[in-house]
């Protein structure tokens, strides 16, 4: 229900100002040219009111409200800067590092970090209260992300990603006043925990208290080995958010810069892993052809490309098991016929080859050995994952010029890919992607020109749905990111087969992160749906830019069914390319 | 009773009908009265009425507020007349049933002498001489010799046999010198002499002429409105407080007023919260009436935690009824039919009679469906806190209802809004509600006889420090702090000079004793930087260090505080550290900025309540004793503790 | 190599599980559908194990339907709620304002002292544990402490030493 929004008016600074009703002071004021330092506040995220740096004057109020958690009303005279302000705001500042640690030439976040920044323009210049730091190992027991508690400021926004955007509930703040501490529920490791890595703790930290596990250095070591072969790929969502890092805006496709930026790094094959989601999508769409045209297995499908959602099913809805796709992600589908099919072809000893991943997602890194199929090609398929962030440090480590590199493309034959490989990065985009294929699978010719974007699926919704009509059959599709989101759909699925009634869906993509990879745990800093949004574009962008826009019309994809694989769902396509779930505790304590 | 449904007919039997006339005794058994033996006493006392096979009623009842004189029994006659002994032991209840009861002997040592005093004799036979030096110091205690004394006289008339001579435990005056009253017509003389007492024997008792120039005239300064039935009657009872007219407010509101004419009541009543903020409670409900929903919630706050402080929890025990029907009445003035009491765990007796009052309330409809009759349903429900002062605040105590943290959140949307479980809500402290019962009884307009023009009504402080009685007083706002602490409490223990009153608690600061003439309203305590709050009053005398207070209450705070927001987390541990520091005599010239500093941050940014008045016992006593800091601070660890520099 | 005795051990573990898991569902079915229980059940938990064992906190979060996140969260926040068993005895010290100008931290301080002698004499650590809490109501007989239940006013450290040694020779 769309309704024309109330709109009120005040003053902000003496200038007057107008939003729509329930408009934040925060986000009015921000509107109007004026930033209130926040370090709670995260766009995605309801205000906590934690840190207390938003506060402003209103005439006529004793009290100063918090910018972030007091909506604007008719005729408020607001103050946001003034000399008080500025004190209180650098008494808090103060207050919160001396519980910090001085450690920021050797923190994850370093240059990047909201509590340095702001520390930095208020100017706090001496330590003149006692420390108090929490003295406590950081928690390196997963090996997505790092918890080091000693930099934690309870902002508490890691909980909120964790407890009410994904349903997880890893993470939790325990006791109270000085003691009190975010910890993993219940006090115990994050490994022993329900986490499912998907790192929007990560990503929503304003400070380096979470940060992925950093392994640039392994990299650099095998890509300093002259026996190693290394070879990379690169994920959907890493080509439009990756410049963010060099001064690019949000969207900017890079694709080929990125290319040439990895062979200049000494990569000695460049891979994209949108052709592999144009594999995955073959086996994919051919599972669901046989679930829903042939019915054999049990619907709905459901999407198992995003590692986390695949670890939360795994602990959380076991019952579900068997309605997930056995098609393996992207980043393992294209590790194994790199180290087999590629391998062979180029004569490389497998055992010398190096993969390395460069992906928006910190649980990819727990992907690539989650089960003894991720080493299906003898050898572990994918050796190394490089987050988006990663990847940067990377290139500004080895001195390269991002912006200058020119543009390239990627080594045959893993290189080529369809829009519908470079739409997996979204949510909605998988999809898309299949059902593009499936159409075709089912009826032999591709949708039509103006029913190949499938508009209902796209968007930044918590939850999609769809029915698309094939020949007369009517396939219905429902599309949730972001974990929470998902337990809905999931429930739904549940109550109809407890009713014995026939499944609400037939086909459900699942990806862990809101946005999808797009938001990904391990996409550059600085996360909100207007980035998403253009982030989002960017792919959207890609896909009509390609001449070919189905998986199954890529050519690089039809040579490797002919050379190798046979064709989808064959034995050597399943030996290689699904994987199998089974149930997990929750806890592992 | 249980199982019976009342009618608004039958209360009216209960209103009309007199409380049977037998002697009776009653034990104070609140959890001060318990803790000092009144179990032990009340076992006692029904041991020997078994074996004396005494037509005696003993029972149980509230805190008669007087904590210094636990375990207290009251006594009465079938004429009404009643006798307080404080400081009971076993021994001295046996004798009671003995000596008192049967034969109208009084104990020595033990009488509470009453604060109405008499002002006639009336040609009355007087029986007991009460006497009590109340100019006393440890060591030259006059009570003895004036006992004898007095004695002697009546010896002179032949009157020794039949009139007995006491030393009171108490008279209720201090300072006066010697002080002695006749019983039973409670005519009081103060600053006797020697050769007064032959006059008192003569003149007075013998000649049954009142001496003006010795009369203590003037009774009690309080006035028990919230505490009216605390001591008088038996709260685990309903019948009690029916007879006592319990529920007359309710049956009022139910049955002749519609929800805005209470609401209307209230206002003209002008009483303002007693849980600290002293918000118009009319108001409160007004805007908890106002928005639409499916339903409506009333909460009583008894989460009272204020270190020092047990007001509330000496009305639930000694009349919860009295609370309940405050809520019941909050209720059908807002539209709820849903109250809950959140009541703080560490009062289990608290919990047992509030939850006692519920069942049998429920029992005899007066909860539940159609109640008496008016088409009003509302059910009320216990809740427990769980050991955290902060669950007080409103959004914190909703938030630890519905299992989570009690941590408060941003306001608006304030309760009245947007509440337990997003349903309107409207939380009052136990006092408002157990003044509310009784202003819907006798009308807003006599309640609003008592008090200030902005701070109308009585409240009840909790006396305690260093005073000579600690208690409990319930006085009409407006007097001033002197009189309460000297007059009705009987001022510094020991007679040393008092420094300071604190009132209250943790959100409040100090009040030197130069301004003990200040009265007691919201307004008059806010100017000088401290506050009403929910009436805590600790007196403190020379002996006391400011630092150490201020040290004390922000302690308080950082071990309370949630830990929420950065400003009241770390600013409170930090301004922690900087008190101890200086108080352990290795200050530096510069703390008192960043404290200063720190204050401000905390008062302006910290979320609620409890954050932003924690600096206030600081700020109050750097504003009034900043010397205390400075000595502390130039004189490093040689400063004269101020214990010392007192000379005590 | 297991023995006999470890099997009857792991029989009696298996036993206390399961009577447990019992009492937690009873407790749990007790409250159910009825509004802003949580914190009412983990009472009716402590007052029934003594505090809040990790099992029982595994179970209740099972029962419930709830995380253990959530569980963890509000034991931590409320200082009644105990993750660890009490001593045998507890000895509560009022750090009340009244309690507190009257000399409650000496007491505490002879407390401690007198237990450390006590634990140097061989009672075993713990077997006292010794808190401190809020004004219990009784500021008329300031300082107070409460030893199991027992109210104890206008004390004196020395008074104190006698409590304790009347405690022990229990
Ligand atoms: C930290 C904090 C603790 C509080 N504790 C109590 C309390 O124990 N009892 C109480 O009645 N009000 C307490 N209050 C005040 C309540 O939040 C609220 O104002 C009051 O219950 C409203 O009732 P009233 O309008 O009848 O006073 C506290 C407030 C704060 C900020
Ligand atoms: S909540 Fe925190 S981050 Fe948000 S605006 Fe306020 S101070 Fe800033
Ligand atoms: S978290 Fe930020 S402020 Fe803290 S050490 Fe790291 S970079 Fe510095
Ligand atoms: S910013 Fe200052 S502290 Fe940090 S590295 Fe540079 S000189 Fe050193
Ligand atoms: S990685 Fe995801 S699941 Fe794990 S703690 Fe962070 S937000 Fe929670
Ligand atoms: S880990 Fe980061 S996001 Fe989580 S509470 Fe600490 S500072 Fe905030
Ligand atoms: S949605 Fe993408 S980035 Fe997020 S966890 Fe899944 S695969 Fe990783
Ligand atoms: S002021 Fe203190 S108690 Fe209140 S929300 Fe902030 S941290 Fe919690
Ligand atoms: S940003 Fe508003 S309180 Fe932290
Ligand atoms: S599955 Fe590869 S980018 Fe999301
Ligand atoms: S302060 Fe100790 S009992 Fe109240």
């Amino acid at each position: 229900m769309i309704r024309q929004a109330t709109m009120v008016e005040a003053r902000i600074n003496g200038l007057p100002v107008k939003a729509p009703e329930g408009t934040s002071i925060l986000d009015a004021a921000r509107r109007a040219g004026v930033r209130i330092p926040t370090l709670c506040k995260h766009p995605d995220l309801l205000p906590t009111a934690a840190c207390g740096l938003c506060i402003v004057k209103i005439a006529g109020d004793r009290k100063m409200p918090r910018a972030c958690a007091t909506a604007l009303q008719n005729g408020m005279d607001i103050t946001t800067h003034d000399g008080e302000l500025t004190r209180i705001r650098r008494t808090i500042l103060e207050l919160i590092l001396s519980t910090h640690p001085n450690a920021c030439l050797t923190c994850g976040r370093s240059g990047n970090c909201e509590l340095q920044t702001l520390v930095g323009e208020f100017g706090v210049r001496n330590d003149r209260l006692e420390k108090h730091i929490r003295d406590v190992p950081s928690d390196h027991s997963n090996g997505s992300i790092i918890i080091d508690f000693a930099k934690c400021i309870n902002c508490a926004r890691c909980v909120q990603v964790c407890q009410e955007v994904q349903n997880v509930w890893a993470l939790s703040i325990l006791h109270r006043g000085i003691q009190m501490r975010m910890a993993p529920a219940g006090d115990i490791s994050l490994a022993d925990s329900p986490c499912i890595k998907c790192g929007q703790c990560a990503a929503h930290c304003p400070t380096g208290a979470i940060v992925e596990h950093d392994e640039i250095a392994a990299v650099w070591e095998a890509l300093g080995d002259p026996d190693t072969f290394c070879s990379v790929q690169i994920a959907p969502s890493v080509r439009v958010a990756l410049g963010e890092e060099f001064g690019f805006p949000p969207g900017t496709n890079l694709t080929r810069q990125i290319y040439a930026t990895m062979r200049r790094l000494g990569f000695k094959a460049v891979f994209d892993t949108n052709f592999s989601a144009d594999l995955t999508i073959m086996e994919e769409a051919s599972e669901f052809v046989e679930r829903f045209a042939h019915g054999r297995g049990s619907l709905p499908l459901i999407t198992s490309c995003c590692p986390a959602w695949t670890d939360y099913m795994e602990k959380n809805h076991q019952d579900l098991i068997n309605n997930f796709s056995t098609a393996k992600s992207p980043q393992q589908m294209l590790g194994v016929v790199a180290k087999t099919y590629f391998s062979e072809k180029m004569g490389i000893d497998p055992s010398k080859h190096f993969q390395v991943s460069i992906m928006p997602c910190t649980a990819k890194k727990y992907e690539l050995e989650r089960t003894d199929e991720m080493f299906a090609s003898g050898y572990q398929d994918v050796d190394i994952t490089l987050t988006t962030r990663e990847l940067a440090r990377m290139i500004k480590q080895s001195g390269l010029v991002f912006s200058e590199m020119p543009e390239e493309d990627a080594d045959s034959v893993l290189g080529e890919y369809t829009g519908a490989g470079t739409i997996f990065g979204t949510t909605g985009g998988v999809m898309e992607a299949a059902l593009r294929t499936g159409y075709y699978f089912v009826t032999g010719e591709n949708l039509p020109q103006d029913g190949i974007e499938i508009m209902p699926v796209r968007g930044l919704e918590g939850v999609k749905e769809a029915e698309i009509d094939i020949q007369g059959a009517k396939v219905r599709v429902a599309v949730a990111h972001g974990m929470a989101n998902v337990d809905k759909v999931l429930d739904r699925v549940r109550a109809a087969r407890e009713r014995g009634e026939e499944p609400p869906y037939h086909f459900i993509e699942v990806m862990a992160c809101p946005g999808g990879c797009i938001g990904g745990g391990g996409q550059p800093y600085g996360i909100s749906n207007e980035v998403r949004r253009k982030r989002m574009e960017g792919l959207y962008q890609d896909d009509k830019d390609r001449a070919l826009r189905c998986s199954h019309e890529n050519p690089s994809i039809k040579q490797i069914y002919k050379d190798f694989l046979g064709e989808p769902l064959s034995e050597k396509a399943e030996r290689l390319l699904h994987t199998r779930y089974k149930p997990r505790k929750t806890y592992r304590r | 009773m249980a199982g019976k449904r009342l009618t608004a007919v039958d209360l009216e039997t209960y209103w009309a009908q007199p409380p049977p006339m037998r002697p009776w005794v009653r034990v104070g058994m609140d959890t001060g009265g318990i803790a000092a033996g009144a179990r032990h006493v009340y076992q006692a006392l029904l041991e020997e009425q078994e074996e004396a096979r005494a037509q005696i009623d003993i029972q149980q009842t509230g805190s008669l507020g007087l904590s210094y004189a636990d375990p207290i029994v009251v006594t009465g006659d079938a004429s009404g007349r009643t006798m307080m002994f404080g400081a009971m032991d076993p021994e001295s209840a046996r004798a009671l049933i003995r000596d008192h009861v049967q034969d109208g002997h009084l104990l020595e040592d033990r009488v509470i002498a009453s604060r109405d005093r008499g002002c006639e004799l009336n040609g009355q036979q007087q029986v007991a001489i009460l006497v009590k030096d109340t100019s006393a110091g440890k060591d030259e205690d006059r009570t003895g010799f004036f006992q004898e004394l007095i004695r002697e006289e009546l010896a002179v008339h032949e009157l020794d046999g039949r009139i007995k001579v006491y030393r009171a435990m108490d008279m209720g005056l201090y300072q006066k010198g010697v002080c002695v009253q006749l019983l039973p017509s409670r005519v009081t003389y103060a600053h006797v002499t020697g050769p007064d007492i032959r006059r008192i024997i003569d003149e007075s008792l013998r000649g049954g002429r009142v001496l003006d120039d010795l009369l203590q005239a003037g009774g009690d300064p309080q006035e028990r409105i919230v505490l009216r039935h605390c001591g008088r009657i038996d709260p685990d009872q309903l019948e009690s407080y029916l007879h006592a007219g319990g529920y007359r407010g309710l049956k009022r509101a139910l049955l002749e007023m519609t929800p805005e004419e209470v609401i209307e009541d209230m206002k003209t009543s002008g009483l303002r919260g007693r849980g600290g903020a002293g918000f118009p409670t009319w108001l409160k409900w007004q805007l908890t009436r106002e928005p639409k929903a499916d339903r409506k919630i009333v909460i009583c706050n008894a989460d009272e935690g204020d270190p020092g402080a047990f007001m509330d929890r000496s009305i639930l025990e000694g009349d919860p009824h009295a609370v309940l029907e405050g809520l019941m009445i909050s209720a059908y003035a807002i539209g709820a039919d849903k109250g809950f009491f959140y009541i703080r765990a560490e009062y289990p007796l608290a919990v047992e009679r509030v939850q006692r009052a519920i069942d049998e309330a429920r029992a005899t409809g007066l909860l539940g469906r159609d109640i008496l009759g008016s088409g009003f349903s509302f059910d009320a429900e216990v809740r427990l806190g769980a050991g955290a002062f902060v669950c007080g605040e409103e959004t914190a105590l909703i938030a630890s209802i519905e299992g989570r943290r009690g941590s408060p959140e941003p306001r608006p949307p304030y309760p009245s809004i947007k509440g337990l479980w997003g349903y309107p809500t409207s939380i009052n402290n136990v006092e408002t509600l157990a003044a509310v019962s009784v202003i819907l009884d006798r009308g807003g307009a006599w309640y609003a006889g008592f008090g200030t023009e902005q701070s109308r009504g009585t409240k009840v402080f909790a006396v305690t420090g260093k005073v000579r009685n600690p208690q409990l007083v319930e006085v009409p706002m407006g007097i001033p702090i002197r009189t309460v602490i000297e007059d009705i409490c009987g001022g510094a223990d020991r007679g040393a000079r008092i420094k300071a009153v604190q009132t209250g608690g943790p959100s409040g600061g100090v009040i030197p004793g130069t301004k003990m003439d200040t009265p007691v309203t919201y307004e008059s305590l806010q100017e000088l930087g401290s506050i009403m709050g929910s009436g805590g009053m600790l007196v403190m005398d020379e002996s006391d260090s400011m630092v150490d207070v201020a040290k004390f209450y922000l302690g308080f705070c950082v071990d309370e505080s949630c830990g929420k927001c950065a400003p009241c987390r770390i600013g409170g541990f930090q301004m922690l550290k900087l008190l101890e520091r200086i108080h352990g005599g290795k200050g530096k010239a510069e703390d008192l900025t960043t404290i200063r500093d720190i204050c401000h941050c905390m008062q302006t940014a910290s979320l609620c309540g409890l954050g932003q008045t924690a600096p206030n016992p600081v700020l109050s006593t750097l504003k009034y004793f900043e010397e205390e800091y400075l000595d502390l601070m130039e004189a490093g660890q040689n400063a004269p503790d101020p214990k010392v520099r007192a000379g005590r | 190599m297991k023995t006999k005795s470890a099997d009857a051990e792991l029989g009696s573990l298996l036993d206390w599980v399961e009577g447990m898991r019992k009492r937690v569902r009873e407790i749990a079915r007790e409250w159910e559908g009825r509004e802003g229980n949580l914190i009412m059940i983990l009472h009716a938990i402590q007052n029934e194990f003594g505090y809040v064992p990790r099992g029982v906190a595994n179970e209740l979060a099972r029962e419930m339907g709830i995380s253990m996140a959530r569980i963890y969260e509000v034991i931590t926040f409320y200082h009644y709620f105990r993750l660890t068993p009490p001593g045998s005895h507890t000895v509560q010290v009022c750090m009340g304002t009244a309690c507190y100008l009257k000399g409650a931290e000496k007491l505490h301080g002879e407390l401690e002292r007198q237990l450390k002698l006590m634990e140097a004499s061989g009672v075993r650590k713990g077997e006292f544990h010794v808190e401190n809490v809020r004004c219990i109501g009784c500021c008329g007989m300031a300082p107070a402490v409460v030893m199991d239940g027992d109210t104890h006013g206008r004390l004196c450290p020395d008074a104190v030493k006698d409590i304790l040694k009347r405690k022990r020779g229990k």
